[in-house]
């Protein structure tokens, strides 16, 4: 797993010119390293006997401090129930949550420092937007002054000042959406948990509500946990994403990680376009393998972490990881060309391998360079070292 | 022919006849309410020719010692049996909505709903043995066995609107509550309890009106002398029919309307 790499490769990007005394101290005192939430072998099972069904399946993650990290999946691998879990809505089978080292598994959701925003909103329909977001406070039994102090700069946070005596229902999707926002943040918490709170919004919202999320986030300083199953808004707000399939974490790491160096081909499959291939392994590299390609060509591969490859595997390759050329022989793999379709920005180019079936290519279109390719043409495509990634399965 | 039917769709309005028994219906069902009020006005004593306008008999029944008693009693039964039976039904609608599904759940419904399915008279019947041996030991024989008699068969009626509303609420925002750190308590009166009134409102209007209404029961379990309105009413008619029991049941209809029609605005308003 990839996971590790990151932040260990951030602090000591951070810890280099320190002296090597100083870097136990370092690491502890940064707010980067820190765990805010703590999984260890969580699992949850609903019902019992026959019908026992294994929603999350032995969990164990670290989730850091002003961490924005993202449960990414499809419908049903469980991550609304791993967010009700570290809510204090549902209790977890076995295992522990830690919150700051502390074991809250016992504690219901009322005696958790964890606030959620749900899919729904679940906004108060018989109070106004400030009586809403003053909720959690006044339970929380703040001196008056300090709640209307905190409405106030949460009204202010999201842009919601002219409508706080409004009711709920006189509002807008996007409006709605602020104030489950503002509600959540209002107490302070030490977590959030966000359960695909954009996914009722119409495309152009919710492109606006991704970066005012980014920038609550980066103001706030609290961990975000935040649930969705749209990759690309994975990819673009996410410190670490998490990737889940029925019930397990398959990878863990940065967006760029996930995406460039898949380890498994659920996790290529869901997340971009891929291209699958068959290849032998020649030797092992300090990181990564030389691999052979069934058309003879030889390259240098990612290899996921832990991974010692031989023997065949399935590499993937990215679409624009490749170039399409007209030289048959002069590319790592040749095919004939079947489709070319056009996309303003890029264009993509489907061809057939003699052996390995349909690759795509996708390649930038640039004023000038109007591509001379035909379909029905032999062509060779182009990988570069380092661009196939050896898959586990 | 085969033809024309296959063209009208089945529909109870087009079989032969409907209209005249829509008619005969509406008939039996309002011309002997609309007698009965023309003739709560009418000046003469006969209940069969018109002799003018009046105020006469509602002022004769207003000045009726016993309607007065008859009526305090009903209205004191119905207030407490409709407050209690609200308060319990309230309570039972929550452990039957906001829980997990447990063992017995089905015969709490039963349990609840016991008095629409047992026959009045039967209850009647158990009431007043039951009754009668408390009072034996006892020796009271005040209101309080209305009075309770009233509240266990107003419980239902209470107990349906309530739990209508409490489904249609949505549960996640009392868990919204709870994640904002409210506790149970303060999640029931700061949020379940404001949207839930409505429901409670018309439950327990319901129960009042079937309690105000009710002869059977009431007949079995009442100690002498007591009377309610409409077992007063009862034991008039049977001895000299005047319009002032039409005076009587004119008010009484009245109130039963305005009740009821609340309870309809409060169940369909304000439901999103
Ligand atoms: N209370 C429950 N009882 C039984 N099964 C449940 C319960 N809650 C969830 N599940 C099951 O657990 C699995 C995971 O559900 P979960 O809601 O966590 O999925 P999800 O990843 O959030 O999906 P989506 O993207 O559709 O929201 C599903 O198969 C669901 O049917
Ligand atoms: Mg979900």
């Amino acid at each position: 797993m990839y996971r590790a790499c990151e932040g260990v490769g951030k602090l000591q990007a951070t810890v280099t010119q320190v002296q090597p005394g100083e870097r136990a101290a370092a690491r502890l005192g940064t707010g980067q390293g820190a765990v805010a939430i703590a999984l260890k072998g969580v699992s949850k099972v609903f019902g019992s006997g026959a019908d026992a069904f294994k929603a999350v399946d032995d969990v164990s993650v670290d989730i850091r401090q002003n961490e924005f990290f993202t449960l990414l999946g499809p419908s049903g691998c469980g991550k609304t129930t791993l967010l009700r879990l570290i809510a204090g809505f549902e209790h977890p089978t076995s295992g522990e949550i830690r919150l700051k080292g502390k074991d809250i598994s016992p504690l219901p959701p009322f005696d958790r420092p964890v606030n959620t925003v749900f899919q729904s909103y679940a906004l108060f329909p018989h109070m106004t937007v400030a009586q809403n977001i003053a909720f959690g406070l006044e339970m929380l039994r703040r001196p008056k002054s300090e709640v209307q102090e905190t409405v106030d700069r949460m009204l202010k946070l999201v842009r919601m000042e002219q409508l706080a005596n409004r009711r709920t229902s006189q509002i807008s999707g996007g409006q709605q959406q602020r104030v489950a926002l503002a509600r959540a943040l209002a107490p302070q918490p030490e977590v959030l948990l966000l359960d695909e709170p954009l996914s009722a919004l119409d495309y152009k919202l919710r492109k606006e509500m991704q970066i005012e999320l980014k920038r609550l986030q980066s103001e706030t300083g609290i961990t975000f946990i935040f649930v969705t199953h749209d990759q690309e808004e994975a990819l673009t707000m996410s410190d670490r994403i998490a990737v889940m399939s029925e019930g397990n974490i398959l990878q863990i790491g940065s967006p760029r990680e996930i995406y460039d160096h898949p380890a498994q081909r659920f996790v290529a499959d869901f997340i971009g376009e891929s291209n699958f291939l068959k290849a032998e392994v020649v030797r092992p590299l300090d990181p990564g393998a030389e691999i052979r390609l069934p058309s003879g060509a030889t390259l240098t591969a990612g290899v996921p972490e832990g991974m010692r490859p031989a023997g065949s595997v399935t590499v993937v390759v990215r679409p624009e990881h490749a170039r399409v050329v007209a030289d048959p022989a002069a590319g790592a793999l040749r095919g004939r060309l079947t489709n070319i379709v056009y996309f303003g920005t890029d264009t993509h180019y489907h061809v057939e391998l003699p052996q390995d079936g349909e690759f795509i290519v996708r390649m930038q279109n640039q004023r000038g360079s109007e591509a001379s390719f035909e379909t029905g043409d032999e062509v060779g495509i182009e990988i570069g070292d380092g661009a196939p990634q050896v898959l586990k399965d | 022919m085969a033809e024309a039917r296959r063209i009208r769709p089945f529909a109870v309005r087009h079989l032969p006849g409907f209209p005249t028994m829509a008619l005969i219906c509406f008939v039996c069902l309002y011309a002997p309410i609309i007698t009965l009020v023309m003739f709560s006005f009418n000046e003469s004593m006969s209940m069969s020719q018109w002799g003018g306008f009046s105020w006469r008999w509602y002022v004769a029944a207003w000045e009726n010692e016993r309607v007065q008693q008859a009526s305090l009693l009903s209205l004191i039964v119905a207030t407490c049996a409709s407050l209690i039976a609200t308060t319990v039904a309230t309570a039972a609608a929550l452990g039957t909505t906001r829980t997990r599904r447990y063992r017995g759940l089905t015969g709490i419904y039963v349990l609840i709903n016991q008095p629409l399915m047992v026959p009045e008279i039967v209850t009647g019947v158990a009431l007043l043995i039951v009754f009668a041996m408390v009072k034996v030991w006892t020796g009271y024989t005040g209101i309080g066995y209305l009075i309770l008699a009233h509240t266990a068969f107003c419980i239902p009626f209470a107990y349906l609107p309530i739990r209508a509303r409490l489904e249609s609420m949505d549960a996640t925002l009392e868990a919204a509550a709870a994640d904002l750190y409210a506790t149970p308590w303060m999640a029931f009166r700061r949020v379940t309890l404001p949207l839930l009134w409505p429901g409670i409102l018309a439950g327990g209007m319901l129960a009042f009106v079937i309690s105000l209404d009710d002869v059977v029961i009431t007949e079995f379990v009442k100690s002498g002398g007591q009377d309610t309105l409409p077992t007063y009413m009862l034991s008039q008619i049977r001895r000299i029919v005047t319009p002032e029991m039409n005076a009587i049941s004119t008010v009484f209809l009245a109130i039963s309307i305005a009740l009821v029609t609340i309870f309809f605005l409060l169940s369909r308003g304000k439901k999103q």
